[in-house]
């Protein structure tokens, strides 16, 4: 690893002007992605900025039809809530799939989200849980969020605080891991808000996006069956030595059904 | 305890596990030494390149860089090249073609990640600053990496055309050819063994210290054989001269082969030792490893089989091209030729057997012996054709196989490919494996797993291995660079217990349990007062270290013998203290007995009368201590039938591996809890080649599964729990009876898994491994 | 930097660049050599310790994260006179070999424990998904998890 400056800002203002203030700064959230790269050297930061001494960032609460998880929150923290298993299971099924056990103790969701990890699990679920991206001045519509790879509608310095989701009627998560790196090759989101059903896709493509073809047939006509009948063409989608882009188009299908399946038997 | 709680065939609790599962083991790493410098090498970032002119000035000035040696000063001070360690004869009678392998490079690298300087730092942080630091100057050069058409490209090594190492044969051609031209069926099959990346847990580490007062040279490193890297350093590299040589290897953390040989880390960790007058310390990231460590397999072959009407097997053809990588490896040569050849024959009579070798050299890291080390490979080619063959003819595979069997009154049995076994009982573990498998319950099995949209599949592995490496004589008239027996010494101390020297190397084996139960056994002294010594040239006499799983047949039977000498001194001394003919005395269970009069004396009293000699005999030497060589009179044949079945999600083309039954007989079993563990290992580094493990190169020559992240690892949820059992046919000609059993795990399950994975596709091959998409693409019908 | 953070239940103080990592101080400066770094890429999960309580891979913590923290290592759970079971179940169930996964598949173990209810076999070779080991084929491993989870799980209910 290369040296850097370590900061621990206890404030939002403060690590802004941290970050403000550095040449080639970058925010430690759980470290999980940035930490490994940084002792790859493919990451030579100046000043790392740890968001952990702002309190204000951790926690889960509900209010009226939404559930609101701060940015610092983990993925440990996210399963064992038993909010979140209560009004979106799926979100606590979801961060189970992550990483393992030691990951989920540190990663957080808001470091996940910002990294724009092309086949990271939570993508899934910010593109089709009816989500807000809460920074420090503004709000961002989770469809709107991710750009590209790595890529994401946040300024520089801008920093997630929180995360809101809507309270689907139901819905389920299917994954297909990578065998070594156990990322997902793709994950499939399916949520039902009250029959108007949401398809959020993560893996496939350079970051997470709602499958509005498969929303449509989904819409009219809820059942695995109805994918077999949506085109996924495999167009820009991400080739690697683990699943070409027709074989991710492929398991996009097969997850989707799944996730229709797994979620109409409750 | 009493000793039939701790002696041979008893599941003795590890002692070992005490420190490992405290965090009190002592790896390399866990070793520091006052003054310790931190070395970092600089490696290849280029397949293959011509280096024009390093500079190292800007590294010399990052803060901590104390010094920085390349492959030039190397030859200055005169170190000698990396060697082979067993030369294999060409078809023509000529002798292979070594390509010269310098520890550090000098004028041309040859794979990414082979060494060409090191930088000695006062931190390992500073050493990796200043191997960034280093300015070379490369001239590229086209690589050649595609092992098929290696011999078709440009020339790596000047002087050897084709790249071929050697083009070796073994067996009776003409005899082969006209009884596969007489067959009633021939079975043909094109097959790839894929390229693996060994991952011992632990990376290999190195700590060289100088002592400048009187020259010696102490090596700390991660070594299964520490005696054979003090002799290559000494012998040819030319490091130090033996004596004053110490070679340790303290707790090691996996092998598999990969730390056998010797590499150019450690070489150069021990004359930078000397050069900068302080220690100098190196472990190994794991993308070091990746790259530096001796891969595994990677051939392509050609198999025909030969069959009469009836199934008889009438000819076995194998051609097969074997991957060297850029340089020979230590045992690099033997592995696809000696290892792998003689194997052909597996369990089966097959009277016509030949099969040509090419060793080919490409741009990518020196491949050399993995857990199995050409027996896999030469089962995986037998066991693939002989189910296809089954397939092609309709035969049920075990059936098949049965028929063709070598049986028991065949023994020793002469096989077409220079082995002789021994002893064996083939129709014995099938039959186990059939019945712990349910074969009979199969069929309906298959029908569940389709009513489930799961194809579902079986296949079989019925292996052989020649282990115990080796009978000397045999070994060096076949090439090898020294001979292959063990050595063992046992010291009977004053107080009656015993201190045991092994030149074996445990580095998971259990060797400081099993010994200790063969020699308490042996000797009938307590287990707990018997300590196993291993892993230290400054300790232990000269030894040969452990791979071919040998340790058990060829050191542990090196222990019997010193166990004989001591117990034949021992009757002498008692004979003296109980004043009687040594004739007379006999020994069992620790007590030198005079039958005659009912007298007796332990063998603590007779150690103490060796070392207080107060009542002794006049002619002979006080002390108790021996040693013996043991040297194998032929290799061991340990041998059994693996059955996998599979199911295979038809929409994702995942594949479940859902029972995999192992029957192996090993001989005589020392430590049935260590046998079983040893069993379990290997079949997840079997069950790893086929299904997970591939070590892929792109065609620049830069590693693609270089990282875990992509490299793919069995993990508990990738495996079932296994089912295993042994049968036993013991070992016939060493004392122990025993045979081995640390690689068979991976030599059968491997052929097992892909005849089941290829049973449930109904296709005749798929390369490994056999992933998700591969797979879908089949079921597509690709 | 300097960090100051509870080892096994003992105080320490170390002043390290902010580069290094939990595993360096643990080893190098604590010289607690039980943890073990058998990867770059937080794979192989060697380095399991506990942090606050959970389990966590100490080479991707840096040491400013370990500022106040507490630490558990293979060395604070037993000793060689008083093994935690789960330590006392690798042993009988021969859950190890080359011992050097060993130390991070523990204490991974013992949080999964901690953590869960019911445990059975594919549960356990779920849960270990962050810790790899070449050498046992998992299959011990499994069983001793198991066996420890009835001590473990049946003391804490008394």
């Amino acid at each position: 690893m290369y040296p850097f400056k370590y900061h621990r800002p206890t404030s939002l203002e403060e690590a802004a002007s941290l970050y403000n203030g550095s040449d080639d700064p970058v925010y430690l959230s759980g470290g999980m992605t940035l930490i490994p790269t940084m002792k790859q050297r493919l990451a030579a930061p100046a000043d790392v900025i740890d968001l952990s001494g702002i309190e204000s960032l951790t926690g889960i609460s509900v209010k009226g039809d939404k559930l609101t998880i701060g940015a610092f929150t983990t993925h440990a923290a996210v399963m064992a809530s038993a909010d979140v298993r209560k009004h979106i299971p799926v979100l606590a099924y979801l961060a189970a799939q992550i990483g393992d056990a030691q990951v989920r103790n540190r990663g957080t969701i808001g470091g996940s989200v910002a990294n724009s990890d092309p086949s990271a699990d939570y993508p899934a679920a910010i593109v089709s849980l009816g989500t807000t991206i809460h920074c420090q001045n503004r709000s961002i519509d989770g469809t709107e969020f991710f750009k590209d790879l790595f890529e994401t509608a946040l300024e520089p310095g801008e920093i997630i605080t929180s995360i809101e989701f809507s309270m689907p009627t139901r819905a389920a998560y299917r994954k297909f891991p990578n065998p070594a790196s156990r990322y997902a090759v793709v994950g499939v989101l399916v949520a039902d808000f009250g029959g108007s059903i949401r398809v959020g896709v993560t893996g496939a493509g350079p970051c997470a996006c709602r499958a509005s073809g498969m929303e449509k047939v989904l819409n009219d006509n809820l059942k695995p069956a109805a994918i077999d009948a949506v085109e996924v063409p495999d167009a820009g989608f991400n080739s690697d030595l683990h699943a070409s882009a027709e074989y991710r188009a492929h398991l996009v299908k097969v997850m989707a059904k799944r996730a229709v399946a797994a979620m109409l038997e409750g | 305890m009493s000793n039939a709680d701790t002696g041979i065939g008893a599941s003795v609790k590890r002692r070992e596990d005490l420190r490992f599962i405290t965090g009190e083991g002592t790896y390399t790493d866990d070793l520091n030494q006052p003054g310790q410098t931190y070395a970092a090498f600089v490696r290849s970032p280029y397949a293959r390149a011509r280096i024009d002119a390093i500079d190292v000035s800007d590294a010399l000035n990052v803060d901590g860089v104390i010094m920085i040696l390349t492959g030039a000063d190397m030859a200055a001070d005169g170190l000698g090249d990396l060697p082979c360690g067993w030369m294999v004869k060409q078809k023509d009678g000529s002798d292979m073609v070594t390509a010269p392998h310098p520890p550090l490079a000098t004028e041309l690298v040859n794979y990414v990640g082979e060494p060409y300087a090191l930088v000695i730092a006062d931190s390992r942080h500073a050493a990796r600053q200043g191997a960034e630091a280093v300015m070379t100057d490369f001239h590229e050069l086209n690589p050649v990496v595609n092992l098929a058409s290696a011999a078709q490209s440009e020339q790596i090594h000047a002087g050897i055309p084709d790249n071929r190492a050697y083009d070796w044969e073994l067996g009776d051609k003409p005899a082969t050819e006209a009884a596969l031209a007489g067959a009633a069926h021939i079975t043909r099959l094109d097959l790839i063994n894929n390229r693996l990346i060994p991952n011992a847990m632990e990376p290999r580490a190195a700590l060289g210290v100088y002592e400048k007062g009187t020259g010696d040279y102490t090596l700390y490193t991660t070594s299964q054989n520490p005696h054979l890297e003090r002799l290559v350093l000494s012998a040819f590299v030319q490091v130090a001269p033996e004596h004053k040589l110490r070679v340790v290897a303290p707790d090691v953390g996996g092998g598999f082969g990969s730390k056998i040989f010797v590499y150019a880390e450690e070489t150069a960790v021990i004359w930078a030792a000397a050069k900068v007058g302080r220690p100098v310390k190196w472990v190994a990231d794991r993308s070091e490893s990746f790259l530096a460590d001796a891969h595994g397999r990677d051939h392509v072959t050609h198999v025909e089989l030969g069959l009469d009407q009836s199934g008889r097997f009438v000819g076995l053809k194998v051609q097969t091209t074997a991957n060297l990588g850029a340089y020979l490896s230590l045992f690099g040569s033997a592995v696809p030729t000696y290892l792998y050849g003689t194997l052909l024959a597996g369990q089966y009579r097959t009277p016509n057997i030949y099969v040509e070798v090419q060793g080919v050299y490409t741009n990518t890291s020196p491949v050399d012996a993995y857990r199995g080390a050409g027996r896999p490979e030469a089962t995986y080619v037998l066991e693939r054709v002989v189910e296809t063959a089954a397939r092609e003819l309709g035969r049920d595979p075990a059936d098949l196989r049965r028929m063709n069997m070598i049986q028991p009154g065949d023994f020793p049995y002469q096989t077409p490919v220079a082995l002789v076994y021994d002893i064996g009982d083939y129709e014995a573990s099938l039959d186990r494996a059939l019945e712990a498998i349910d074969y009979q319950g199969f069929p309906a099995r298959r029908i569940a797993s389709k009513d489930q949209g799961k194809r579902r599949g079986i296949g079989f592995a019925c292996y052989i291995e020649a282990c115990g490496l080796a009978p000397s004589q045999l070994a060096i008239q076949l090439g090898a660079g020294v001979g292959l027996y063990e050595s063992g010494e046992i010291r009977l101390n004053p107080t009656g217990n015993a201190t045991v020297f092994t030149g074996s190397h445990s580095h998971g084996q259990g060797h400081e349990t099993t010994f200790a139960q063969i020699v308490s056994d042996k000797l009938g002294i307590p287990f707990d007062d018997v300590e196993v010594v291993h892993g230290d040239t400054g300790r232990v006499e000269f030894g040969l270290g452990t791979y071919g799983s040998r340790s058990l047949a060829v050191g542990g039977s090196a222990l019997m013998m010193a166990g004989d000498k001591i117990i034949a001194k021992g009757r002498r001394i008692a004979a003296h203290l109980m004043q009687a003919s040594v004739d007379d005395v006999s020994f069992e269970d620790g007590k030198f007995l005079l039958a005659a009069s009912n007298q007796s004396v332990t063998i603590q009293e007779v150690a103490f009368a060796a070392y207080v000699p107060t009542s002794y005999p006049e002619d002979l030497e006080p002390g108790l201590s021996e040693k013996a060589f043991y040297d194998p009179k032929n290799f061991t044949y340990p041998a059994g039938t693996h059955i996998a079945e599979v199911e295979i999600d038809e929409a994702t083309g995942e594949v479940d591996l859902v029972a995999l039954v192992a029957v192996d007989d090993f001989g005589e079993i020392i430590n049935p809890m260590i046998v079983e563990g040893q069993v379990h290992g290997g079949l997840a580094q079997g069950v790893g080649q086929a299904l997970l493990e591939h070590g892929i190169y792109d065609e620049q020559g830069q590693l693609v599964t270089g990282s875990l992240m992509d490299y793919c690892m069995p993990r508990a949820d990738n495996l079932p729990d296994f089912i295993v059992d042994t049968t036993i046919t013991p070992c016939t000609h060493n004392p122990l009876g025993a045979k081995g059993c640390g690689e068979a795990g991976a030599i059968g399950s491997t052929a097992a898994v892909m005849n089941a994975v290829t049973d449930a596709l109904g296709v005749k091959d798929l390369s490994m491994p056999a992933t998700s998409e591969k797979v879908w693409r089949i079921l597509k019908g690709e | 930097m300097k960090v100051s953070l509870t080892v096994n239940g003992s105080k320490h103080k170390v002043d390290v660049p902010s580069n290094t990592l939990l595993v360096d101080i643990l080893r190098d400066h604590l010289g607690l050599t039980g943890t073990h770094v058998g990867c770059d890429t937080s794979q192989c999960g060697a380095c399991t310790v506990h942090l606050n309580g959970s389990s966590v891979k100490s080479c991707t913590i840096l040491a400013g994260q370990a500022e106040g923290v507490h630490v558990t290592t293979i060395e604070g759970i037993g000793s060689v006179t008083d093994l935690h079971p789960m330590q006392a179940a690798f042993r009988d169930r021969h859950a190890l070999q080359c011992g050097f996964c060993t130390p991070g598949m523990i204490m991974s173990a013992i949080d999964l424990v901690n953590t869960s209810k019911g445990l059975d076999n594919r549960a356990v070779r779920e849960g270990l998904e962050g810790n790899i080991c070449r050498c046992t084929g998992y299959h011990n491993i499994v069983a001793a998890v198991l066996q420890a989870a009835e001590v473990m799980q049946g003391s804490s209910d008394e």
